[in-house]
């Protein structure tokens, strides 16, 4: 046990870490770098990059300076909006798979070993399953003359079409569908290693049920629940499919916009790598909170 | 003894929760496999149990356009995902077998980068970077762009699996004379092998699923079966969608299934 470093492969150890190293080095962090450099280029018409350094693509975020841009700089809300709209529409999903997902992972965690299994798994599939293909599900689904309208026309519950599709409530409807398995495994994964003596001591000790869950059970698996709510939130801020598919032009989040930057001849890569790299900013800020409550909590589980 | 511990668990309500959960999980999906079977052809009218769509898949006008798609699909995905499989088995021997290092924390954290990023910024990155290198848009870039963002996904249950296994089994190896490639081939793979499959199918379904990364590096010309999908879905939902979305999302279940037993077929002789 105490000679770790003398393991059979210790001698390769260099040579085994090189491929990830300069596979995911090569296509994944310096590439990052290089969108770094490119939010501060000229931008090109029909796409591409002039290598003129400049503040425009940030300045063409937060500041509108008139048609020709001889004007005195305001703020310009539109893509504050549309950055604003992505944080509060995460958030929202983020809200509902909590709401959703406790429960379920809790319902899970409380089942004998056998039905668990296949629980989890039931929970698990979707997850794996092709997310264009869950949100086109979703589209095909609420669609004015979808199969929910009219089921609820043919009941009589509503006399005219529910219109859902190009709406902020759209939207939200496919994220919340879309992440809602990665919020009910790492709670349940936390659910798993609770010990339900503490909720039997807390009875015997005449707490009301809803006093246990709020006071004992949730606080003890508040880690999973962090780690939840940030894999709902993280691909929520950035989606593209869903706002894309389910919610139209005049419900852009980030991710659209990041998009049409990149599409077509209308594209100014610059701002689009600008764009990316403000999202990229706030996402690094909820991992440094997060990372940081780690550290503060989670030695002691350890 | 049970029975009051099962009635201090029990809440009332999350019961029907987690029913609403699988309802919300997998209503959308059953429904549309449902329509892919209807005879008639619009897509709101229930016209009777048929096939037609899916011969329209394999026969119709748009069959070759999807038959490309699907050729590019599974030939990246098996290609991406052995790769990504051999340098995420490579990582965690590193990782798991030898010892305390500099740098190990930050190799985790590099190996998970494509998991913490959000999609569109790695695609938006990857895009920059292949065009800033003068490498053309096609079928190449795709390949390593999801050899890259597939390593994680096949790191994870290759690293758990491993760290299951005692070193004595490799240390016995060395220790009768076998070199370290045989003391790997021979006695430490064949024990990691349930763990390498379910990396190696994970990796390949994220793959053949992946529709944001490819959408960008892919260029004109090349699509794979989700930009295809993606393309078509864009001039409205017709039925063909619907039954060739129902063969990829049957195709996914199957997998993940697979890498699931894999998995399993692992944890039984453990204990």
């Amino acid at each position: 046990m105490t000679g770790t470093s003398t393991g059979v492969f210790s001698g390769l150890r260099n040579w085994l870490l090189l491929p990830s190293w300069l596979v995911i080095g090569v296509l994944v962090l310096s590439p990052v770098f290089i969108m770094l450099v490119y939010s501060f280029l000229t931008k090109e018409f029909r796409g591409g990059v002039i290598w003129d350094f400049t503040l425009a693509a940030y300045d063409q975020f937060f500041l509108d300076r008139g048609l020709f841009g001889d004007e005195p700089p305001k703020m310009e809300w539109t893509y504050i909006n549309i950055f604003w709209r992505s944080i509060w529409q995460a958030l929202l999903a983020t809200l509902l798979c909590l709401l959703i997902g406790f429960p379920t992972a809790y319902f899970i965690a409380t089942r004998p070993p056998s039905a668990r299994t296949v629980w989890l798994f039931m929970v698990t599939v979707p997850y794996w399953v092709n997310l264009l293909i869950r949100t086109v599900s979703m589209k095909f689904l609420i669609r004015d003359n979808g199969p929910v309208n009219e089921w609820l026309l043919a009941t009589g519950m509503i006399s005219e079409p529910i219109h859902l599709i190009n709406t902020p409530i759209a939207v939200q409807l496919g994220l919340f569908y879309s992440y809602l398995p990665f919020m009910v495994l790492p709670v349940y994964a936390a659910m798993e290693r609770y010990s339900f003596s503490l909720s039997e001591a807390a009875a015997d000790l005449y707490a009301s049920k809803w006093f246990t869950l709020w006071h004992i059970v949730i606080p003890s698996v508040r880690p999973g629940i962090i780690a939840g709510c940030i894999l709902v939130f993280i691909p929520s801020m950035g989606a593209f499919l869903a706002p894309d598919l389910l919610g139209g032009a005049r419900n852009f989040m980030i991710g659209s916009l990041i998009e049409e930057q990149f599409k077509g001849t209308a594209g100014n890569w610059p701002f689009g790598a600008a764009a990316s790299m403000i999202l990229l900013s706030a996402v690094l800020l909820v991992l440094l909170y997060y990372t940081h409550y780690q550290s503060k909590t989670g030695i002691a589980k350890n | 003894m049970t029975g009051k511990s099962q009635d201090i668990r029990h809440y009332s309500g999350f019961l029907p929760i987690s029913l609403i959960c699988l309802v919300l999980l997998y209503g959308p999906l059953i429904i549309v496999m449902i329509y892919s079977f209807n005879d008639s052809p619009s897509i709101t009218v229930w016209g009777g149990f048929s096939l037609r769509w899916y011969d329209e898949v394999f026969h119709g006008l748009e069959a070759p356009k999807f038959k490309k798609a699907a050729f590019n699909s599974f030939t990246i995905a098996i290609m991406a995902a052995s790769t990504s499989t051999v340098i995420a088995v490579c990582t965690a021997l590193a990782m798991l077998r030898c010892g305390n290092f500099r740098g190990k924390a930050v190799t985790f954290g590099l190996v998970s980068l494509p998991l913490m990023v959000p999609e569109i910024v790695t695609a938006v990155a990857t895009l920059i970077f292949f065009s800033t290198i003068g490498f053309k848009a096609g079928y190449a870039t795709i390949l390593v762009a999801h050899i890259a963002f597939c390593i994680p996904f096949a790191y994870l249950p290759i690293a758990a699996r491993l760290q299951g296994i005692e070193s004595f089994y490799e240390e016995a190896a060395v220790d009768l004379y076998a070199s370290r490639l045989q003391a790997f081939f021979q006695i430490l793979m064949p024990l990691m092998l349930p763990g390498i499959i379910s990396g190696f199918l994970l990796a390949f379904v994220i793959s053949l699923d992946d529709f944001i990364i490819t959408n960008f590096v892919k260029g004109a010309g090349v699509e794979t079966l989700p930009t295809a999908i993606f393309g078509a879905v864009k001039q409205g939902i017709k039925p063909n969608i619907m039954a060739i979305s129902t063969l990829l999302l049957m195709l996914s279940v199957i997998f993940v299934t697979l890498s699931y037993l894999a998995g399993k077929m692992g944890s039984r002789d453990k204990g």
